[in-house]
């Protein structure tokens, strides 16, 4: 399964929570310009995975490597090119959308100039709302600043938790388009999802995880979204 | 980071309001409780000018990272590539500068509610207060980022906390009390250099050891 490209590789991850296996032996792979989806019942690991990948929490025993960086050992390497859209936006309510631009970018140790900001925000079509404080923002601005913030970075990983959810269908359309460009750029995306809709077009690979395994990891573009059903259907039953 | 803090501060005024509500109550307490006589008056101030600190310091310094719980900033932060000691030298400058308005507004009262008359005694309080003031930043900084993700973290922040704060509230109270006795700030240099000598320790350890405890 392993390749030289993979630019996320997991390998037997097992993760502990005191006596429970939350991870028992996830392994995968994602290569540059993929996208994988990962599905799964509440409490089957996906976000506990991508915490992992993200060095946000330790691995019990297996490695994970992103960028061909371990994430536990070299987590400042991992770190410098990988972003993160968990539940939160990662964006302080009480500050503008430029504030909070400037205040990461100056953070990571990243150029802050006023033109490099305004057209981070352009380009998820947040300039008009520069100057306006993210408290007023609903939760589809709030992830488009938070894909702002992201590409003052350029990560070539990203790691998304329920990315769609709370978006309507414009909101949707657009971060669908985003990924599908990001994808084409070389990026390598992680996606969490409970979302069976026309959001997994985006994924190439779908990998249901219960009880801790990967139960199936497929090719996306053959099955159908009744077909995705079925599948996740049999393997989550079948697994618990 | 400090920059960030104080202008989600200034639009928010969560914390400074509460203080200065806080520390208002506590001087009208201690007005009541302790009454006109001056000789009474003399013996406790200094005590009651830091319990008024350190209390409403408790109450501020424990809310210092809970500005990041909001969407999950505190993520953000342990991923923004780069040393994180600064993250604490930004928090650490940020709680200094509310604490002083805060304890410049307290300071203000106090002279007012007990009639006292700072005047002579002001530049060396003011020296005294700065750096009692910076030793309980550089820890409650640290233990704030420390007990952000504990459940008892309002329990536990100020059981961490006051006693490590020993040495400064000792120098800072014994000093204070010189001072508003009338002595020069040179016969208590041994108390004013406890201090300095805490808060070196303090933020040299906080700058070696706040990247562990920010990783958990």
């Amino acid at each position: 399964m392993m390749t030289h490209e993979a630019l996320i590789e997991v390998v037997g991850l097992v993760r502990l929570f005191g006596a429970t296996r939350v991870l028992d032996g996830v392994s995968l792979t994602v290569a540059p310009g993929e996208a994988v989806a990962l599905l799964g019942p509440n409490g089957s690991g996906k976000s506990t995975l991508l915490k992992i990948v993200a060095t946000l929490l330790r691995p019990t025993r297996g490695t994970v490597r992103v960028l061909g960086h371990d994430c536990v050992r070299q987590a400042e390497a991992v770190r410098a090119g990988l972003g993160l859209i968990a539940h939160g936006a990662h964006v302080y309510d009480d500050l503008t959308a430029l504030e909070n631009l400037r205040f990461w970018a100056t953070l990571g140790g990243l150029p802050a100039d006023h033109e490099r900001l305004t057209a981070a925000l352009d380009d998820v079509a947040l300039e008009r709302y520069a100057g306006m404080r993210v408290r007023t923002f609903s939760l589809g601005m709030k992830r488009r600043l938070a894909l702002a913030r992201l590409s003052l970075g350029r990560p070539r990983v990203l790691l998304l938790d329920e990315p769609f959810a709370g978006l309507d269908q414009r909101g949707r359309k657009w971060l669908a388009t985003r990924l599908e460009a990001f994808k084409a750029g070389g990026g390598a995306v992680l996606m969490a999802t409970h979302s069976f809709g026309r959001e997994l077009e985006i994924a190439d690979r779908l990998a249901i995880l219960a009880g801790g395994r990967v139960v199936l990891d497929t090719l996306r573009a053959a099955l159908g979204a009744d077909d995705v059903q079925r599948l996740y259907a049999a393997h989550t039953e079948e697994a618990s | 980071m400090a920059w960030k803090d104080l202008v989600v501060e200034r639009r928010s005024k969560e914390t400074l309001n509460s203080l200065l509500f806080f520390s208002l109550a506590l001087l009208f307490v201690f007005q009541f409780t302790l009454g006109p006589d001056r000789e009474r008056l003399a013996a406790v101030l200094p005590g009651v000018l830091w319990l008024g600190f350190i209390l409403s310091s408790v109450l501020g310094l424990g809310r210092t990272f809970m500005v990041e719980r909001d969407n999950d900033c505190w993520e953000a932060l342990l991923l923004a590539p780069g040393d994180k000691s600064a993250v604490y030298v930004g928090k650490l400058v940020a709680c200094l500068a509310l604490m002083l308005v805060v304890e410049a507004t307290v300071l203000a009262l106090f002279t007012v509610f007990f009639n006292v008359d700072l005047g002579p005694a002001l530049p060396g309080l003011a020296l005294v207060i700065v750096l009692g003031t910076l030793g309980i930043a550089a820890v409650g900084a640290l233990f704030a980022a420390m007990t952000s993700q504990v459940r008892a973290r309002e329990l536990l922040f100020p059981v961490l906390l006051l006693p490590v704060l020993v040495p400064v509230l000792l120098g800072a109270v014994k000093a204070t009390e010189a001072l508003l006795l009338g002595e020069s700030l040179a016969s208590v240099a041994h108390w004013w250099q406890l201090l300095v000598a805490a808060d070196v320790v303090y933020i040299v350890v906080g700058l070696l050891t706040f990247d562990v405890i920010l990783e958990g």
